[in-house]
């Protein structure tokens, strides 16, 4: 077996110069044409980063919004977290994708509003959507893991709910909860390949649309998954570093 | 205005269908230290919780310098101190800093005011120099000194005590009672729950026995060790005072 998977490597490899199956010269970069392909798929890389970002930081605060209820003593306002964790949980990212972008400005059209959504926040909106149900369990548990003794202390030198979450609570928590959070990053960093289907140009829509010119999808694919390895390696080496800061915090 | 600090009136108090309360009738008079002890879930948490609003009662009232518990609840919580029996210090926060929070967010103290009267209250828990430390570096002991300064820095008109020896070693205890009696002696109102009944013969003007969430009996200390009336209450003393 050992043996094998060299020699398949091997052929898959001498097929790149016969040019029957594997044909490299489409991202060459030593070639101009190659080059100018390789630019042009790597180009996707901002607008995949920047809908990530984005995205992301929506989520984080509408997943603390949205888990702050779940934390009520009252269940009537429990269920509000629940219901929107367990509906949003549920939905496929395609199918809330196309509500968003083709359905949503129809809502808004109805309403009188003239709020267009291009395929960038159409993307955005979605993404941090579907993300905040997973950001908000993540908030819900680390709160929950801090002690209920402290939000009692904090109730007795006479803060207020806000001011106990700003200082006591979600100080502890946060160290909990970064890591988890920062690991959410990830799914939304591939999450982000659907934005490809409403015509935003990030990583995936611009392999695509190389891949219908240059008819190379074997080559073109590779790449493009390559593109998101190391995306996602960068991002798991930060937050490894992380874990590692926050814990090294709790022992000091 | 009254001298009544604390007067609880018919108090009940369920927890689902768990009667844990039954009809509590308690005045406490300004200036006065009350002893309430008793067999384990009795109740008495829950009492001294009711107090301050951590649980909230069913019938009955609760009034503090004469006004109702149930209006207002975040203006009496800086006005009534608490001191727990897990101490519930802030962990992420220095010493200084668990102190002077309360008094910046919720009494609208400066930086300097606050620091100035955290230091003051470090100095009468005879703490001083730890306050640039973490809580998890102080012993039992200090830690329980530190939240009974923190929650003096809110300056209340009460304070009330959970079992706030129960969780130290035996050796840190009597540090601890130093600063309760002092306080007592400075004139503090003070409703403790203990089984410190050394303590309890020192500073208290009245005892309280609660069992099964009833107050079975009440009276000044010399009365209540000398000549329990009640048979539980006497069971009790002499099962806790045999040890
Ligand atoms: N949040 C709660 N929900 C349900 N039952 C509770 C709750 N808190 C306390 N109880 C019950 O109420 C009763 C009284 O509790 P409480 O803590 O007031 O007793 P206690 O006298 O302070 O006992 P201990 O000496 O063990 O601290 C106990 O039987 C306890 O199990
Ligand atoms: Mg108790």
């Amino acid at each position: 077996m050992r043996l094998l998977l060299p020699l398949v490597a091997l052929a898959l490899l001498s097929g790149c110069s016969s040019s029957t199956t594997w044909g490299w010269y489409v991202i060459n970069p030593w070639t101009p044409s190659g080059w100018v392909n390789i630019k042009f798929l790597i180009g996707g890389m901002g607008a995949t980063i920047l809908i990530s970002v984005i995205a992301a930081v929506l989520s984080i605060v509408l997943g603390l919004l949205v888990a702050l209820p779940g934390l009520s003593s009252r269940w009537y306002v429990r269920l509000i977290n629940r219901v929107y964790v367990e509906f949003v949980r549920a939905i496929p990212l395609l199918p809330m994708l196309f509500w968003v972008f083709y359905g949503l400005p129809i809502i808004f059209r109805s309403m009188g509003l003239d709020i267009p959504i291009d395929p960038f926040w159409g993307a955005i909106i979605t993404l941090a959507i579907s993300d905040s149900a997973f950001t908000a369990e993540i908030y819900r548990a680390g709160i929950q893991s801090i002690a209920r003794g402290q939000t009692e202390a904090a109730q007795t030198i006479g803060l207020n709910y806000l001011q106990t979450m700003r200082y006591v609570i979600l100080p502890q928590a946060i160290r909990r909860i970064l890591p988890p959070l920062a690991n959410q990053f990830i799914y939304i960093v591939k999450m982000s390949a659907f934005a490809s289907v409403i015509g935003m140009q990030e990583l995936t829509r611009r392999a695509n649309e190389l891949v219908v010119t240059e008819y190379r999808p074997l080559e073109i694919y590779t790449l493009l998954i390559l593109e998101y390895l190391v995306l996602v390696l960068v991002i798991s080496a930060g937050v490894r570093w992380l874990e590692r800061r926050m814990g090294s915090d709790e022992r000091g | 205005m009254t001298d009544i600090a604390i007067e609880m009136v018919s108090v009940n108090k369920w927890f689902s269908d768990f009667h844990v309360l039954k009809d509590i009738d308690l005045t406490v008079k300004s200036g006065e230290r009350v002893v309430i002890c008793g067999p384990s879930g009795s109740g008495k948490s829950t009492v001294v919780r009711c107090i301050n609003r951590l649980e909230t009662h069913q019938k009955g009232s609760i009034r503090i310098y004469g006004s109702e518990v149930t209006e207002r609840p975040e203006d009496l919580r800086g006005d009534v101190g608490m001191v727990f029996q897990q101490f519930n210090l802030f962990p992420h926060l220095s010493v200084l800093e668990n102190l002077t929070l309360g008094p910046m967010k919720s009494r609208g103290l400066s930086r300097s005011e606050a620091e100035d009267r955290a230091r003051r209250y470090l100095e009468r828990v005879k703490i001083p120099e730890q306050a640039d430390k973490r809580p998890g570096q102080l012993s039992g002991g200090q830690q329980q000194r530190v939240a009974i300064a923190r929650s003096l820095c809110m300056e209340p008109k009460v304070m009330l005590f959970d079992e706030p020896t129960s969780a130290l070693d035996p050796e840190m205890i009597s540090e601890v009672l130093d600063v309760m009696v002092e306080l007592a002696e400075e004139g503090m109102t003070m409703i403790v729950v203990t089984h410190e009944m050394g303590f309890a013969r020192k500073v208290a003007d009245k005892m309280v026995f609660m069992d099964a969430g009833e107050i079975v009996e009440t009276g000044a200390p010399a009365e209540f060790f000398g000549n329990p009336k009640s048979r539980r209450c006497q069971t009790f003393l002499s099962q806790i005072l045999s040890h």
